[in-house]
């Protein structure tokens, strides 16, 4: 594979095997593909959002990065280290922050655990140093240091957190919706510190939300996975004109034919044999397309998509379209 | 070893809740009295019971109580904590780190047991010795040779509850396996009666159990009742138990890690 990825995958898959009840004793086998080939690269320096519904198979893409579930099948490497294999050794040369939970010393006084993480990465003092210097200037979190991490505010501790993550100097930094609970300010506070280090260091990030803010602040390239799959790997904007969705109208025609090109407002994205799909706008009608084709083309039969993918996308944009502005991303909410 | 900083960073965690030491401080003394009545009463009607004179047997007594939070005697001990971060996917956490889960919670275990030795087992200790003819060594060698049972008694027991708290990751709620763990260390630990003082054939395999390095052989090699070779003996049983039970555990720990799935997003 290229030189200078640090993150690649390639046909990542993670199916569980579940057992359900049907009837009084019975058990039934199912499987379930949480991830379900999955393939990207992600460059040294770049942070990219990773979003999607719940229960997407967002959290056990992170998972099976850093080493702590065993994938099901496909190529995992990150920085050249197969994460399931080597799970110390990687764990020395990534971060890891969940919103939801904490590495920090619940009882103890908070830089009782950098400490610990000093020791635990063995960072060289100078190095701990300047980065703990750093973090608690970016951070604010001097006035921290001393106070038990239970009597921290979420926002506190998650700012708590993200420095613990990134003293020793980690070359990938995963944040699992790292703003999530956070009020305006931290949220802020939080995001202009992440673009500091990856300006200052590199450190390549990648970053799952339900919060569009993050990826609008954060990230120029985003990745939208859904039932496993992922269904977007591109530019921010063009995950916002996918937003807007689009339409299929598959057209079964008497014969194969070259690409249908005369019909305004419609692009051929597929074909096959005398079947094409033509995508549209989906606020367009689709009345006039029919009637385009059927006069230029011997067309046999035809039907028309909901757009899938941009179902997904629609639903998370729901909430600033509601408020019939253009889809700009969700501001903070009140 | 890196690992010490967390059995240093776990000593702390317990010594900063202080209410909650002298409860337990408090629970231990008031148990320590009702046991010691009860033992009075039994070595009155029969005297040198499982060999113990009436002093060995207070003082086997005391011995319990002060063991009973360090030793984690009725299990719990900081690894219902590991259970419930299996059950709700915290364990994730752990995992992220450049560590060893069993070390990890190895060092975080003797750190606690080190506070709650101190913290938890010098009161009532003194409050027994007060209180009672205890029959305590005079020999400061005896004294560490105690204390160097007690650290083994605690891996001891640190490994049986560890693989208690790893089944965890096929049962989804431990509680009802901690429960008869707990039944089982009290009983087979000589809590509640000194394995010595069992009858026949169940004394003698209580005996054999990893149960009794946890409390039976410190508080023997304390009132004196193991010393040159068989004191020797005690000490290796208790490490072969040890070795054993922590490699098992690791065992289980692989096959855990390798193919249950941690639990939540």
């Amino acid at each position: 594979m290229t030189a200078g990825q640090l993150i690649e995958v390639d046909g990542l898959e993670k199916v569980f095997s579940v057992r359900r009840k049907a009837g009084r004793l019975r058990r039934v086998r199912h499987e379930v593909r949480a991830v379900d080939g999955i393939t990207f690269q992600v460059p040294r320096g770049e942070m990219v959002g990773y979003i999607g519904p719940n229960g997407a198979g967002k959290s056990t893409t992170i998972k099976m990065l850093t080493g702590i579930l065993v994938p099901s099948g496909g190529r995992l490497r990150i920085a050249g280290i197969d994460p399931a294999r080597e799970r110390t050794r990687l764990a020395r040369r990534i971060g890891v922050v969940f919103g939801q939970r904490t590495t920090l010393w619940w009882d103890l006084p908070l830089k009782d655990s950098y400490e610990l993480v000093r020791r635990m990465y063995r960072v060289p003092d100078a190095v701990y140093r300047t980065n703990l210097d750093r973090c608690t200037e970016l951070l604010d979190l001097g006035p921290l240091l001393d106070v038990p991490v239970r009597q921290l505010s979420l926002g506190q501790r998650m700012r708590g957190d993200i420095a613990a993550a990134l003293l020793h100097d980690p070359e990938v930094l995963y944040l699992d919706e790292p703003t999530i609970g956070l009020d305006v300010v931290s949220k802020a506070k939080v995001r202009s510190f992440l673009r500091e280090v990856n300006a200052e260091r590199g450190t390549t990030v990648l970053l799952t939300t339900h919060d569009l803010t993050d990826i609008e602040q954060l990230c120029r390239r985003v990745m939208v996975i859904d039932h496993g799959r992922l269904v977007y790997d591109g530019s921010l904007d063009g995950l916002r004109a996918a937003g807007e969705g689009e339409r299929t109208l598959v057209v079964d025609l008497e014969r194969e034919l070259p690409p249908i090109q005369d019909v305004p407002g419609a692009r051929v994205v597929k074909v096959e044999g005398p079947r094409q799909w033509l995508a549209f706008p989906a606020a367009q009608s689709a009345a006039p397309l029919v009637t385009a084709v059927a006069e230029r083309y011997p067309l046999v039969d035809l039907s028309l998509r909901e757009p899938e993918i941009e179902g997904v996308i629609a639903r998370l944009y729901r909430p600033s379209a509601a408020l019939g502005s253009p889809p700009t991303l969700s501001a903070d909410p009140p | 070893m890196w690992y010490t900083a967390v059995a240093a960073g776990s000593f702390r965690r317990y010594a900063t809740y202080r209410i909650a030491t002298a409860a337990g401080v408090f629970t231990n003394t008031v148990f320590g009295f009702v046991i010691a009545y009860t033992y009075l009463a039994l070595w009155a009607e029969r005297p040198h019971l499982g060999g113990y004179d009436r002093a060995q047997a207070l003082t086997f007594v005391w011995t319990a109580q002060a063991l009973l939070a360090a030793s984690a005697l009725l299990f719990g001990g900081g690894l219902d904590e590991l259970q419930t971060r299996i059950r709700s996917g915290d364990i994730a956490v752990d995992l992220y780190r450049p560590a060893d889960l069993q070390l990890w919670w190895l060092a975080a275990d003797l750190g606690r047991a080190g506070f709650q030795l101190i913290g938890r087992g010098v009161a009532p200790m003194a409050v027994g010795a007060l209180f009672f003819p205890l029959d305590l060594p005079a020999d400061p060698a005896t004294w560490l040779l105690f204390l160097l049972s007690v650290a083994l008694g605690v891996v001891v027991s640190f490994a049986l509850r560890y693989l208690v708290s790893l089944a965890s990751f096929w049962l989804l709620d431990g509680a009802g396996l901690a429960l008869i763990a707990g039944l089982a260390c009290m009983f087979f630990s000589g809590m509640v009666l000194p394995l010595r003082a069992f009858p026949g054939s169940l004394g003698e395999v209580a005996q054999l159990l990893p149960w009794a390095a946890i409390l039976q052989v410190p508080t023997d090699v304390l009132i004196g009742a193991r010393s040159g070779a068989s004191l020797l003996r005690g000490l290796a049983f208790q490490a072969a138990w040890g070795v054993a039970l922590l490699a098992l555990g690791r065992l289980v720990q692989a096959a855990a890690t390798r193919k249950v799935v941690v639990q939540g997003g």
